[in-house]
């Protein structure tokens, strides 16, 4: 126990040490912008309730350092750091006097990710269930999709994990369906204040469908339905419904 | 209607997965280069354009939207007694005022009062006083601020609501758990601050006998760093 606790705040440490390199080595690639606007208003914070607490004026050049949610850290050149909202940095030029470009996902985006991981939860036959999933997306209709679920009934606890092939109909709209159709392992343990039975593992299919909104920047909700069979070693098969709401982002 | 249900999205699936592959080569063959129209030999432009070609560079400016720490503290588990609890957490930040947070965390459970008055065999194996957590939640920034100490120092700081769901492995179960609670975030630097936290986990157990909702309450400190 005790070695377990020393090793992870070794752990910790170097973690650390390794980000005060990180930040050292951030700091030569560096950019700078001209203001354009009368004057730009630095905070104290990243947020709109942190208070101004410097401005600097027009035709005056900033360093830009970092960037956090939709504040930008910047340096003048008097040496005052401060944050400066997204609306404001946008409202600058580079030193060629080229808009700033920040590079930021769109809806445009959206339609051709690549990549895609969020958290979902719902239900799974009258159990609670907690997604994780990755997709990546061979082309811009077509993805596959790993899927690890946790499922918590009263009964019975589970762990299953997916492996399915998603199809988006028309993946420019901004909420759009989709279809899934996979298969997986469900491994099932019933609760040990019941009577105790086997663990199970057992294969599962489902079939579904789905849709998926975006929200904003590389965020999106998803909702969706699966129809599961799970192969029991029974004489039946079981079936069961499966509802779940979440949240995702792409890259 | 269930099996129609199914039979009516397997249709769906075979109908639209089979053009969905179609649409793989589709994108290469969209990608090649259209062939270059070369002038021939003896034909020389009327003008000769003398631009300059100005260089665009795209920034590429660090973002820090990451946060990640650890934590100890301790966790009072119903009925079975209060002990230390730590763990790691991992946030992320959406806008100034909204992040998503996963988090696991481990404590043991003590005796229950009546295992420490009777002297009886006890309730559980020493395995199944094992507590494990982990969640899932959202936070708002309610309150964002500064704390100043003495003349000269101002911290950023900033009061989090917050609240999710999560599996909770105690008495040898996984039982699902909702957690909420509130905690204070101090920018020590701006990338690394500590963490103050109150959560309560709520989940629903029969260990006792009868079915109950049980309410574990946490306080822990955690220092964290952003990348």
């Amino acid at each position: 126990m005790q070695r377990w606790i020393r090793r992870a705040g070794l752990a910790i440490g170097l973690l650390a040490l390794q980000f005060a390199v990180l930040q050292a080595a951030a700091a030569a690639d560096e950019y700078q912008v001209v203001v354009t606007d009368p004057y730009l208003e630095l905070h104290t914070g990243p947020g709109r309730s942190y208070p101004v607490f410097y401005v600097i004026d027009r035709g005056l050049t900033v360093t830009v350092l970092k960037r956090r949610t939709d504040w930008f850290k910047v340096r003048s050149d008097r040496g005052k750091e401060g944050w400066v909202s997204r609306g404001e940095i946008l409202a600058t030029l580079g030193l060629k006097g080229d808009p700033l470009d920040l590079q930021e996902p769109s809806r445009g985006d959206f339609a051709s990710r690549r990549w895609e991981a969020g958290v979902m939860a719902g239900d799974f036959g009258g159990a609670s269930v907690l997604s994780l999933y990755g997709a990546y997306a061979v082309s811009d209709s077509l993805a596959l999709e790993l899927t690890g679920s946790h499922v918590l009934g009263n009964f019975s606890t589970g762990v299953l994990g997916t492996i399915s092939l998603v199809h988006t109909f028309v993946p420019e709209w901004r909420v759009s369906p989709y279809f899934t159709l996979g298969t997986g392992m469900i491994m099932t343990s019933p609760r040990t204040t019941l009577v105790q039975g086997p663990d199970r593992s057992d294969q599962i299919a489902h079939v579904g469908a789905g849709l998926r909104g975006y929200l904003t920047r590389r965020f999106m909700a998803r909702i969706e339905y699966r129809s599961n069979v799970v192969f029991t070693s029974r004489d039946d098969n079981e079936e069961v419904d499966e509802w779940k709401a979440g949240f995702a982002f792409f890259f | 209607m269930e099996s129609r249900i199914r039979f009516f999205l397997l249709t769906v699936a075979m109908a639209t997965a089979l053009p969905g592959c179609a649409l793989l080569g589709y994108k290469r063959e969209n990608g090649e280069t259209p062939e270059a129209t070369v002038p021939s030999p003896g034909e020389q432009p009327v003008i000769q354009p003398e631009v300059v070609r100005r260089e665009v560079v795209t920034p590429k400016i660090e973002t820090e939207n990451f946060e990640v720490g650890a934590f100890a503290g301790i966790l009072g588990i119903e009925d079975f007694g209060t002990n230390t609890v730590y763990g790691v957490r991992l946030a992320y930040h959406i806008t100034e005022d909204f992040f998503v947070e996963g988090a696991v965390g481990q404590s043991r459970a003590g005796k229950t009062s009546y295992e420490s008055l009777s002297g009886s065999a006890p309730l559980l194996v020493d395995s199944e006083r094992d507590y494990r957590y982990y969640t899932l939640s959202a936070g708002w920034n309610a309150l964002p601020g500064e704390i100043f100490i003495g003349r000269n120092r101002a911290y950023n700081t900033a009061l989090y609501l917050i609240g999710g769901v999560g599996s909770t492995r105690f008495g040898g179960d996984d039982l699902f758990s909702i957690n909420a609670g509130v905690g204070y975030r101090l920018l020590l630097t701006d990338w690394t601050a500590i963490h103050l936290d109150f959560r309560d986990h709520m989940f629903d157990t029969d260990l006792l006998g009868t079915n109950k909702t049980t309410h574990n309450l946490e306080t822990h400190l955690g220092l964290t760093v952003f990348f």
